[in-house]
């Protein structure tokens, strides 16, 4: 573990399943597996890959709501299992992928911004209205909002009000599941330009996981990239994005549908051959990152 | 022409008044057609795309000067028949795939019950469909996740079955709202194709609601811009890609990240934020974030044509707006 870790990862492997069914029990599924990282101060960690390869999976077990099969992680050198939500709280935020669930339906905007406030228990209910308004307009939701209800409110603008949810406690990370994925391009420049001032400003650390390549490229320090469960792919930015290593990195690259009007979407052509033939791929995880 | 909307109009009440979530929108899409609608969040895209299949919040008001259905008027059908419409000949895919699930079913469950509601057949030809659908969206080992229950899946997994329910019925029509940004890239693209296969042999027409613009420029025929309630700009998707010609159409190109743009320095985004709709704004909605606004935008301004099949809500689409992919104004 490197001196500067605020987060550390040693062989992580989480299993879902053995539900009891009918018939016996359920198969497991491996959603991680042998994961092992530093997360460091001032980091801008991307983790991309397939969809179901254990990345919303790995970011719960970084924030201590889902204890791992096996391996440890630590926060700050202490094992985050024996750590009290509250304290951990103090150290990491989150935004997660859908702003639907994630927002209680029955607070109030100015409320549910408020509530990381109300947990930690040192403001008033007047000083707590206020920053929550503070971080409304930071997150640039006009104050009408303030009063209204998730329902009322469409996808970009509920996933505001979860970031600013977020950053209402100013915590030192940050681990964003598809932080913009229900913004649209103006909006997501906003909070991504929102998100590097923050960062300058308060020296945040974040982690991000995107399936959106080119918010990763722009964005981030280093890129793990996740593929049935294991990093397949670990290295700075540049590296990964310039000389990719393992072929399903370059399958990601080579999906991406950068704007190019007529020029259609690629066939990728995957089939089971190539699927093993990337399964069974060594992977190159760089030591000096 | 299969689905004709014309002044589609809905209002919502809310607590502050009554809000204007869709203001006079139009356009048209037809067999094997893909029609994309983008724009700013909170714009109106996802209204737009509940009226159509009678899924507006009960107290929302829609009105329309037309709306046909493969020439069935839409505006006078009974619940009913909208009903029998919805998840039949016109398919919907939600933002969100969790509305359209059942968390206390199993997918194989619900699946197969969309198929039997529609179809006449046995539940043994609609779980075969179910396992082919599901395989050709890329689940893998399909049969064993029939017994799954939807909070046992990723929730780009998840999607996946909402496309492959979707299907069940071969609809005519498929509504998509921001069906893939849950998913990976790759399976983007291999969905993406599929959806064009089922368009060319089946003549399948599509709505696709996305804030990718990349997407849009690889799959649309034809686009449709809206901002605020409004539809402020559409075109085919060559001449809009080419030669935006609204303001705000031009700033959202611009905003788009891409390798060019130097690494984690701010990126070009559009001052401010969307009016409200709560009050019915008089004049361009832009107004208050355009670069060129001036005393003549205040009075409302009307959808003028700009090209061939092209049409555009400004009064200044001339000379003076930079190009698409620079900076916004
Ligand atoms: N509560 C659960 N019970 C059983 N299996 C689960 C559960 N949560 C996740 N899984 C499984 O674990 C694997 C990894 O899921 P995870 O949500 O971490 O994927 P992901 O990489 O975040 O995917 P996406 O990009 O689609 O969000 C998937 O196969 C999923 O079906
Ligand atoms: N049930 C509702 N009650 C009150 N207001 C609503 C309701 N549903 C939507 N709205 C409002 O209607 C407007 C349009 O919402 P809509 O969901 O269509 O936006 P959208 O364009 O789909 O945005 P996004 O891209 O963020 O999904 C928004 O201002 C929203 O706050
Ligand atoms: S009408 Fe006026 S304010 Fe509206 S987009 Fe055109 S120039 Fe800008
Ligand atoms: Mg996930
Ligand atoms: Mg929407």
């Amino acid at each position: 573990m490197s001196k500067d870790a605020i987060l550390s990862l040693s062989n992580v492997t989480h299993d879902f399943g053995g539900r009891r069914v009918i018939t016996g029990r359920s198969p497991t599924i491996r959603a991680v597996e042998d994961v092992s990282f530093d997360v460091r101060k001032g980091d801008i960690l991307g983790i991309v890959g397939e969809s179901g390869s254990g990345k919303t999976t790995l970011a719960k077990i970084m924030l201590g709501l889902l204890p791992p099969t096996q391996g440890e992680v630590l926060l700050d050198g202490t094992p985050i299992i024996e750590m009290s939500r509250k304290r951990i709280a103090e150290r990491i935020q989150f935004i997660f992928q859908d702003p639907y669930s994630s927002l209680n339906p029955r607070q109030s905007v100015g409320q549910i911004v408020g509530y990381p406030l109300y947990l930690r228990g040192q403001e008033n209910a007047a000083e707590r209205d206020r920053k929550a308004r503070e971080l409304l307009d930071i997150v640039g939701l006009s104050s009408r909002f303030f009063d209204a209800y998730p329902s009322q409110m469409s996808g970009g603008q509920r996933q505001r009000v979860a970031i600013a949810r977020a950053l209402i406690t100013r915590p030192d990370l940050l681990i964003c599941d598809e932080p913009t994925s229900a913004l649209d391009v103006s909006v997501q420049s906003q909070v991504l330009n929102l998100l590097l001032e923050l960062r300058e400003e308060f020296g945040l650390t974040y982690v991000m996981v995107s399936h959106n390549m080119a918010v990763i490229q722009h964005m981030t320090t280093r890129v793990a990239v996740m593929f049935l469960g294991r990093i397949v792919e670990m290295d700075t930015s540049e590296k990964v994005f310039g000389t990719p290593q393992h072929p399903y990195t370059r399958l990601l690259l080579n999906s991406t549908l950068s704007v190019n009007q007529g020029a259609g979407v690629p066939d990728l052509n995957v089939d089971a051959e190539a699927r093993h033939a990337m399964r069974d791929h060594p992977s190159y995880v760089s030591q000096r990152v | 022409m299969l689905l004709n909307v014309q002044n589609l109009n809905v209002m919502i009440p809310t607590q502050g008044g009554p809000l204007h979530a869709v203001q006079d929108v139009s356009f048209s899409v037809s067999k094997g057609e893909t029609l994309c609608i983008v724009g700013e969040s909170g714009c109106g895209k996802s209204v737009t795309a509940l009226s159509l299949l009678g899924l507006l919040p009960k107290s929302a008001k829609r009105s329309a000067s037309r709306m046909t259905f493969d020439g069935q008027d839409m505006i006078t059908m009974s619940d009913k028949q909208i009903r029998a419409l919805r998840g039949n000949r016109l398919s919907m895919i939600f933002q969100e795939p969790m509305t359209a699930l059942n968390p206390l079913h199993t997918l194989g469950r619900q699946l197969t019950d969309v198929y039997m509601a529609h179809r006449r057949g046995n539940r043994e030809a609609a779980r075969q469909r179910a396992v082919y659908l599901l395989e050709r969206v890329g689940i893998a080992k399909a049969a064993e996740r029939l017994g799954q229950y939807p909070h046992e899946l990723s929730g780009g997994l998840r999607q996946r079955v909402v496309i492959a329910m979707a299907l069940m019925c071969e609809p005519e029509l498929i509504v998509a709202d921001e069906p893939t940004t849950a998913l990976d890239v790759t399976i983007q693209a291999e969905l993406l194709r599929l959806l064009a296969e089922l368009q060319k042999s089946m003549g399948l027409g599509m709505i696709m609601i996305t804030h990718d613009l990349g997407l849009v420029s690889r799959i649309a025929d034809r686009v449709v811009v809206m901002y605020a309630g409004q539809v402020i700009e559409n075109a085919l998707a060559k001449e809009l890609f080419e030669n935006p010609k609204h303001p705000y159409t031009r700033a959202l190109l611009g905003s788009v990240p891409d390798p060019s743009h130097p690494r984690m320095q701010p990126l070009p985004s559009i001052p401010g934020t969307v009016p409200s709709l709560v009050q019915k704004m008089e004049g361009c909605h832009f107004r208050d974030r355009c670069a060129f606004a001036s005393e003549e935008c205040r009075v409302p301004i009307p959808l003028v044509g700009v090209g061939a099949e092209h049409v555009a809500r400004c009064i200044k689409t001339g000379a003076q707006a930079p190009n698409a992919r620079s900076t916004a104004p």
